[in-house]
């Protein structure tokens, strides 16, 4: 007998993707580059997406980096941006020649692969759009290797333009040549800062100083004698207070060593260094498994080999746990490809320092004795306050006095605090920005206020569309028939509507409206 | 909180419905004790479209009546706003909301007809093309998270109990009475069990030999950042449910489900698929002036459904200290009634407020076995895998 299906079901209604790709590669940094280079040497067709250069109003939200408000004229203008990609990127044009199919200011944007609770996809697909429409792309094998985001850590007066992050910083100058700040002041003294410092310089650029919130620079000795050399001051012991500015935001960042002493260092630019984590959102938006893992940089993907826990998904480069180099990078890129094409495979993430005991070190300093106005979330306008009270947003009006207290406290007193739960409650993390800019302060600030590890603090969960694009570039115009045809607005239950009255009369079935749920 | 021993009654499931069911219990000075597996409100009940407009049901006249109280009664926000705005782009659609305004009008409620430039003068963003809709001065929407905590704030401030992270893997029967839950935590005695475990209600209610046919679906919906505020936040149309909340984000749901199998602890995952961008479409039909809004997150719930749709609210004869709730995908807007339903039926043995009879459990015991197959709500069959290269 012919199996029925309920004709308002997903079933048979999603399109197979647009085009296909056996291998796709998400990220055309060190590892991705290296990843399709490698694919294509083995013989498979091979598609390499990289989002840059960015529509500039995604720069402006900070996404999917932290770029501060320090971005100049020159990301307007796209066709110049692809010439200097390709121009700073040389593994890029060995890819073409190659014969991958390089696509520039591609965002890869969602994650669909079957799974327990979602059987209806034709097949495995990834979500890709341009400047102009969105469309679905198949693949035999996914490699991820979408680097690094930003981790913001703030203080008074970091909601202002000329608050960058390193992995922003480093677009802008590197990739984009479009940065317009001059006089900068690194914050964190690990290899991320000393490296940022080394590069500013290098560009032409003053670093300020390079300003360290615990006792000792926490690089090697190799790397601050690079440092030394290279002129640039080391402040230990020194906290942030406030940034204040103007018009055209940071003009000074005022230094306290703890007791009460107070260094101002004059800047129009802030750079936050102190921390990188895997950008794991596409696969986490995908129900990929990820650890938290503080070596690797924070919550990083579950790993066989390069295989991630999603059946024919592998990751790559800082993706996979922050990597070293850019050489070290590229080779897992090469691994992973050969891991992805049925090869044997070597090589596993570096386990570098403790990200989350220096950033948790960091935020102490930062909050302590901080006022409770403190913006966390820029988006939604949640300070500090806000969060540790759990206070409804502030377009709600003032709140009653409630029968009993309620702060992060009591709702830990319930059971093990949850950024997903907060955020409901604060609107904390649901900006337009996608949380990108507060997830990590909000996560220590439940730590914190708990009394638990970071790593206890459960991952603050991903969604589709991990970039945050326009209702008309989400769009499919071109939807089937089948699902323009089958589309109601709720399950179609004959009868679920009808009239009360109505069950158990002829009436019963002749009366519902295809009413709102 | 440390581990519950027992009390007078216990409800099973921390969602809209058990939450205002306890509220209800505690608010006539029972003590109730709310059992959750996980985090309460974390499944449907706090990613649903929020609409309160369910003028079909029995209950609809209470959820009218209650939800203009609701912050005060609760004493937190739940963002209650009501009216509504429907709307629409096709013949068809019209004559389905003229139909529904009838139905509201012959229940006592004052319903516009609007004409397509009264529509845009309501909804700035609407489409030129929309040729008309209608205007309730009733039912409403409320934001579903803020509102699952407010009952459960509410509750713990008249000294009800909440023990989350604590699933029932059994109920415990004696000398033909539920006596006690079995919990991850140990046995949890009681005088009464209300079931309002959403999906998993079917399966607690089998440990007892009480059959409960139910299919679960995946359900999706989308949000943007914010847009200037409407007059009237309630607004949809275009075979879309939604709503925008009080912070201008347009929130909007609709469209296929898609039938799914229930592992036994309930929901473990709730991806959604590119359904996304279907519903994206939509919105920007609907609104136009909406378009260049930028889509921030997508996601999915999980319902159950019974045979024919509709909930069931029903104090069993036997074990008679048992009551069954569910709502059939359909529980968030009419949560400040169905609680109070449940209170009625726990403490009363009957509702004081509507006829209950046609949502008794026992309307389903001719249901066969292989009702699901029959229906076709099925999963669906995987396509093949792709081929390794």
């Amino acid at each position: 007998m012919p199996r029925l299906t309920d004709p308002s079901a997903l079933d048979g209604k999603l399109a197979p993707p647009e085009e296909h790709a056996e291998v796709l590669v998400v990220g055309a940094g060190p590892a991705g580059a290296a990843a399709a280079i490698e694919a294509a040497k083995r013989g498979a067709s091979v598609m390499l997406v990289d989002e840059n250069p960015l529509d500039p109003q995604l720069i402006g939200l900070d996404v999917p980096l932290l770029y501060g408000g320090r971005m100049g004229g020159a990301v307007q203008r796209r066709g110049r941006l692809v010439e200097q990609l390709l121009a700073a990127n040389p593994a890029l044009e060995e890819a073409i020649e190659r014969g991958v199919d390089v696509r520039l200011g591609v965002t890869a944007w969602g994650l669909y692969l079957n799974g327990p609770a979602l059987r209806a996809l034709p097949a495995p697909m990834v979500g890709l759009a341009d400047e102009d429409r969105s469309w679905m792309c198949g693949f035999d094998r996914l490699i991820l290797a979408t680097g690094a985001r930003d981790v913001a850590l703030g203080f008074p007066g970091w909601d202002q333009p000329g608050v960058v992050g390193a992995a922003g910083l480093h677009a802008l100058l590197q990739r984009y040549d479009a940065f317009t700040g001059r006089r900068i002041v690194v914050l964190g003294s690990g290899e991320l800062a000393v490296a940022t410092a080394l590069m500013i310089q290098e560009r032409g650029l003053e670093v300020v100083a390079v300003v360290e919130t615990l006792r000792r620079p926490q690089a090697s000795s190799g790397s601050l004698a690079r440092l030394k050399a290279a002129g640039v001051p080391v402040l230990t012991g020194q906290t942030p207070r406030r940034a204040e500015g103007g018009r055209d935001g940071v003009e000074r960042l005022v230094l306290s060593d703890g007791r009460g002493r107070e260094t101002t260092l004059e800047c129009d630019t802030v750079c936050l260094a102190f921390g990188q984590a895997p950008a794991i959102e596409l696969l986490s938006s995908a129900g990929g498994l990820s650890v938290p893992d503080s070596r690797r940089g924070g919550h990083a993907p579950v790993l066989q080999g390069w295989a991630t826990s999603l059946p024919g998904v592998f990751t790559a480069g800082d993706a996979a746990g922050l990597t070293r180099s850019e050489a070290e990078a590229a080779e897992q890129g090469r691994q992973a490809a050969r891991q992805a094409l049925g090869a044997k495979a070597a090589g596993r993430p570096p386990a570098g320092a403790d990200a989350w005991a220096y950033q948790a070190a960091w935020f102490e300093a930062l909050t302590r004795d901080v006022d409770p106005s403190l913006m966390v979330c820029q988006c939604e306008s949640v300070t500090r306050g806000d969060l540790l009270e759990v206070r409804a947003p502030r377009y709600l009006g003032e709140p009653a006095a409630p029968a009993m207290a309620r702060d992060l406290g009591s709702l830990s007193a319930d059971g093990p605090l949850n950024q997903d739960q907060v955020k409901r409650l604060t609107r904390a993390g649901m900006g337009p920005c996608q949380g990108r800019r507060c997830r990590e302060q909000i996560a220590l600030t439940l730590a914190q206020a708990s009394g638990a590890a970071p790593a206890a603090v459960p991952l603050a969960t991903y969604r589709a569309p991990v970039r945050p694009l326009p209702l008309k570039i989400m769009a499919d115009w071109n939807e089937t028939s089948a699902m323009t045809d089958g589309w109601e607005i709720w399950f179609a239950i004959p009868g679920q509507w009808s009239a009360y009255d109505d069950i158990g009369t002829e009436r019963e079935f002749v009366t519902p409206f295809g009413g709102e749920a | 909180m440390a581990t519950p021993v027992g009390a007078a009654v216990v409800v099973v499931g921390g969602g809209v419905t058990g939450l205002s069911a306890a509220w209800w219990l505690a608010r006539s000075g029972v003590d109730v004790l709310v059992l959750d597996k996980g985090v309460i409100g974390w499944e449907a009940s706090g990613r649903n479209g929020g609409g309160a407009s369910h003028y079909h049901s029995p209950l609809f006249h209470e959820e009218q009546r209650l939800w203009p109280r609701m912050d005060e009664l609760l004493g937190y926000p739940t963002e209650y706003r009501r009216e509504r705005v429907i709307f629409a782009l096709t013949g068809s659609d019209l004559a389905a909301y003229r139909g529904m305004a009838a139905e509201g009008r012959r229940l006592g409620y004052s319903v516009d007809d609007l004409d397509p430039k009264e529509v845009r003068a309501l909804v700035p963003m609407a489409s030129e093309a929309n040729i008309g809709g209608v205007h309730l001065h009733y039912g409403g929407q409320a934001n579903p998270q803020r509102t699952v905590q407010a009952y459960a704030w509410a509750l713990q401030d008249l000294g009800g109990r909440i023990a989350q992270h604590t699933p029932v893997t059994r109920i415990v029967e004696a000398g033909g009475r539920i006596v006690a839950v079995e919990t991850a935590r140990g046995r949890i005695g009681l005088d009464a069990l209300v079931v309002a475990a959403g999906p998993q209600t079917g399966m607690l209610l089998k440990t007892v030999g009480v059959r409960l046919p139910l299919g679960y679906g995946r359900a999706e919906m989308i949000v943007t950042e914010p847009a200037p505020l409407m007059r009237i936040g309630g607004v949809d149309g275009n075979g879309l449910y939604g709503r925008q909340t009080l912070r201008g984000n347009l929130a909007f749901g609709g469209g296929p489900h898609e039938w799914i199998d229930l592992a036994a602890d309930g929901p473990v995952a709730r991806p959604t698929s590119p359904l996304t961008r279907n519903l994206a479409r939509r919105v920007a039909e609907l609104m136009p002036g909406a378009a260049n809004l930028r889509l921030i997150r997508s996601w999915a719930g999980v319902i159950e459904n019974t045979p024919d749709g509709r909930p069931v609210l029903d104090r069993l004869e036997n074990p008679a200290n048992l009551v069954v709730a569910t709502m059939s995908s359909v529980g968030f807007g009419l949560s400040p009634a169905s609680g109070h339903a449940i209170r009625d039926l726990v403490v009363d043995g009957r509702c004081s407020f509507a006829n209950l009879d046609k949502l008794k459990l026992s309307r389903f015991e001719t249901v066969g076995d292989d009702w699901l197959e029959v229906r076709g709500w099925l999963p669906p069959e995987l396509a093949q895998a792709p081929a390794a290269p």
